[in-house]
């Protein structure tokens, strides 16, 4: 079939920022509000109702046009916030657009996580029916599918144990494969294979390979996971700030991914000046041992990263932090400036922090840096994402026994052994 | 094949309906989970509907029945209270469950697309069960007693039930809907429940507010319960003009509290 199963036509999702907060509102407090300043209320609705509401916009999705073909599976990359995932809700029916319109010719099957629905209470057979319904299968074809279920998550016997009793292993198992089975035209997928061991992803990867090439099935697929990208898709989406940077090749986009990563560590320092930010961050520098900037640091030798900023206002109690962490949310360490205990008050000016990061303390790999400074618990007043970094495996002395040291930390800790006598 | 159409979404049409429909067994689902989980690990098991409406019949009988003397309408004072308990327990439950429905399954809610509808609809499925077994230790009670219930209760009571119905989904819709929003509505809630029982004749007649008791009737629980007693004891005329009151009251409400859930529930994921 020619004709698209998904076409996506200019689809837009808008969010104002307000809902971005993490924050509840409290209805208290509208009525306080509303009856301590009524003039202030009033003045605020007639604004919006006039549309003359100056609102802070974000756009998380912006002009998105994409066909996928009968078949076809897509990978989607791109870094925290290019809206990958809101993507996908969208996708999924979990949030509507903005803008746009969406046709899907056949049914939709969303894995955006695992185990939605499980309730720790019910044996695992009562989770199979429950979930298995939560994801729109109908009960018969879930007596049918039922032993198939059982067989590949490999539990079959503890079918009758609450899953609360279950080891985390045997639930993701469980739950990937109620997903699994749920032969959907379209299978939606975003970073499952971040859970469950070595052996159960093969696994997954095997399932959903199996699925595609046998029963033409459709899946978009986003991860973090570049390797499973490359291998099961043949072509992928890179998205960026929202848009559609590039469709292609999976390889070449990957490649294009990689080296606008890297590329990142420099560019970041132009950030345009906000002068209604309180304080705001201009620049962020990685440097070398040498003091050149650079983003691809050896394991063996200690970097800086360089923090410039404007105070605009006297900030009261205030923090500037520096996060490292992996993929989307995996936060290896988060420092910060008040490791005496204390916060600082800025008066107003230009400010400089250095950040010195030992030699050792992290493992091969890219990692991500994130710089905020807030009133810590109460306030973000600004931020910088997303600095790629990468930590190269030169002079690390372990390496000359292992090819790849696993864990993320590049520690290297002391190992006292004696003798303490002889045998017989 | 289906073709789904995702575009920015409508307040209500035609085609929720027919979903909801399709999705009836995820209903059905939902309420055995909220059963079999309440039930499971507790050693009386279903008794727990039973026994909660009881002890309040005791409680109640002791204290205003026997000590402070309540009119009862000449029908013995715990049936005439368990009568009452039976549908505000039904209609209570069911509120504060459909109200934090949204918040209870905020897992599923922001992974899974579904009709968000099931979820209240399938809260005040299990407290219909919970009803149904309390109704027995009723029966129990009136042939103690001996009484006999009308005949027309067949019609009357199936009919007091889907106003019950109505006026605990509608409203729990519309608390449900801004609960998401304002998440201290939940504190105030179990108060206002509470408050709302005094203002509904559960353990008194609506006749102790003589002249006043139409102000009783503003409430349509009021009509529920004071009909439920006319057909199961006898204790009136069934008053059909407050069932009709009541009935197109609850629809108004269900019709309202649908809509405001339904403008809120394009937000819902993002809001969670």
């Amino acid at each position: 079939m020619d004709h698209p199963i998904i076409e996506i036509k200019n689809v837009g999702k808008k969010y104002n920022i307000t809902h971005q907060r993490g924050r509840y509102v409290a209805l208290r407090d509208v009525i306080t509000s509303i009856i301590m300043s009524p003039f202030s209320f009033l003045k605020k609705k007639v604004k919006q109702v006039a549309g003359l509401e100056v609102k802070e916009e974000f756009w998380a999705l912006r002009n998105i046009n994409l066909d996928v073909k009968k078949g076809e599976v897509i990978g989607i990359i791109g870094r925290n916030g290019a809206g990958k995932s809101t993507l996908l809700k969208i996708l999924s029916q979990i949030t509507p657009p903005t803008m746009g319109e969406i046709k899907i010719h056949g049914r939709v099957g969303s894995l955006l996580e695992v185990g939605t629905g499980f309730h720790p209470e019910l044996t695992g057979r009562e989770n199979i029916f429950l979930n298995g319904a939560i994801l729109g299968m109908k009960q018969k074809e879930i007596a049918r599918k039922f032993d198939a279920i059982v067989e590949f998550a490999g539990i079959e016997k503890f079918i009758d144990t609450p899953v609360k009793y279950y080891s985390s292993g045997m639930y993701v198992r469980l739950a990937f494969s109620v997903a699994a089975h749920m032969e959907p035209d379209i299978l939606i997928v975003d970073e499952v294979l971040a859970v469950g061991d070595a052996e159960f992803q093969k696994k997954c990867l095997g399932k959903m390979e199996e699925v595609t090439r046998q029963d033409g099935r459709t899946i978009l697929f986003v991860s973090h996971n570049l390797g499973a990208i490359q291998n099961l898709c043949s072509k992928t989406v890179l998205l960026e700030k929202g848009t559609i940077k590039m469709i292609g090749e999976t390889r070449e986009i990957i490649e294009t991914y990689l080296e606008n990563m890297k590329r990142d560590a420099h560019t970041n320092t132009n950030i345009t000046e906000d002068t209604k930010k309180d304080a705001q961050i201009t620049s962020v520098k990685i440097l070398d041992k040498n003091n050149v900037p650079s983003n691809s640091i050896p394991i063996s030798e200690k970097f800086s990263v360089i923090v410039d900023y404007i105070v605009r206002k006297p900030l009261k109690n205030a923090s500037l932090s520096c996060q490292f962490y992996l993929n989307d949310d995996y936060i290896l360490i988060s420092s910060a400036s008040d490791k005496s205990g204390k916060l600082f008050d800025y008066q107003p000016g230009k400010y400089t922090t250095i950040i010195n990061i030992p030699e050792f303390l992290f493992n091969v790999g890219f990692c991500s840096i994130n710089v905020l400074i807030d009133h810590p618990m109460v306030k973000l007043i600004d931020t910088v994402k997303d600095i790629g970094l990468e930590i190269t495996n030169i002079n690390n002395p372990r390496s000359n026994i292992y090819t790849k040291i696993s864990g993320k930390m590049g520690t290297i800790l002391e190992y006292e052994t004696k003798k303490m006598g002889s045998v017989n | 094949m289906a073709t789904i159409i995702i575009r920015p979404k409508k307040i209500l049409s035609w085609n929720d309906i027919k979903e909801l429909w399709i999705y009836r067994e995820l209903a059905y689902f939902l309420t055995w989970r909220d059963l079999k989980v309440r039930y499971k690990q507790t050693i009386v098991g279903v008794g727990w509907a039973i026994f909660q409406p009881f002890m309040s019949m005791f409680v109640f009988t002791i204290f205003f029945g026997t000590l402070a003397k309540m009119p009862s309408d000449n029908v013995p004072y715990p049936i005439f209270v368990y009568t009452g308990l039976l549908f505000w327990n039904f209609f209570s439950s069911a509120l504060g469950d459909t109200s934090g429905c949204l918040i209870a399954n905020q897992a599923i809610i922001t992974k899974v697309y579904f009709p968000r509808l099931i979820l209240p609809i399938s809260s005040v499925l299990t407290k219909l069960v919970d009803f149904a077994v309390a109704s027995a230790m009723l029966g129990l009670l009136m042939i103690y007693f001996g009484y006999m219930p009308k005949l027309i209760s067949i019609i009357v009571i199936p009919l007091l039930l889907l106003i019950t119905f109505m006026a605990s989904v509608g409203l729990g819709l519309f608390l449900a809907a801004i609960n998401v929003k304002y998440r201290d509505v939940r504190y105030v809630l179990p108060y206002f429940i509470q408050m709302l029982m005094f203002l509904t004749p559960v353990i008194y007649p609506a006749s102790i507010a003589g002249k006043y008791s139409w102000l009783l009737a503003i409430n349509p629980m009021t009509g529920v319960i004071q009909n439920a007693r006319a057909a199961l004891l006898g204790t009136a005329a069934i008053n059909w003009t407050l069932i009709s009151i009541s009935f197109v009251a609850t629809l108004l409400l269900l019709i309202f509290g649908t809509i405001t859930f339904k403008k809120v529930e394009r937000f819902f994921a993002d809001l969670l």
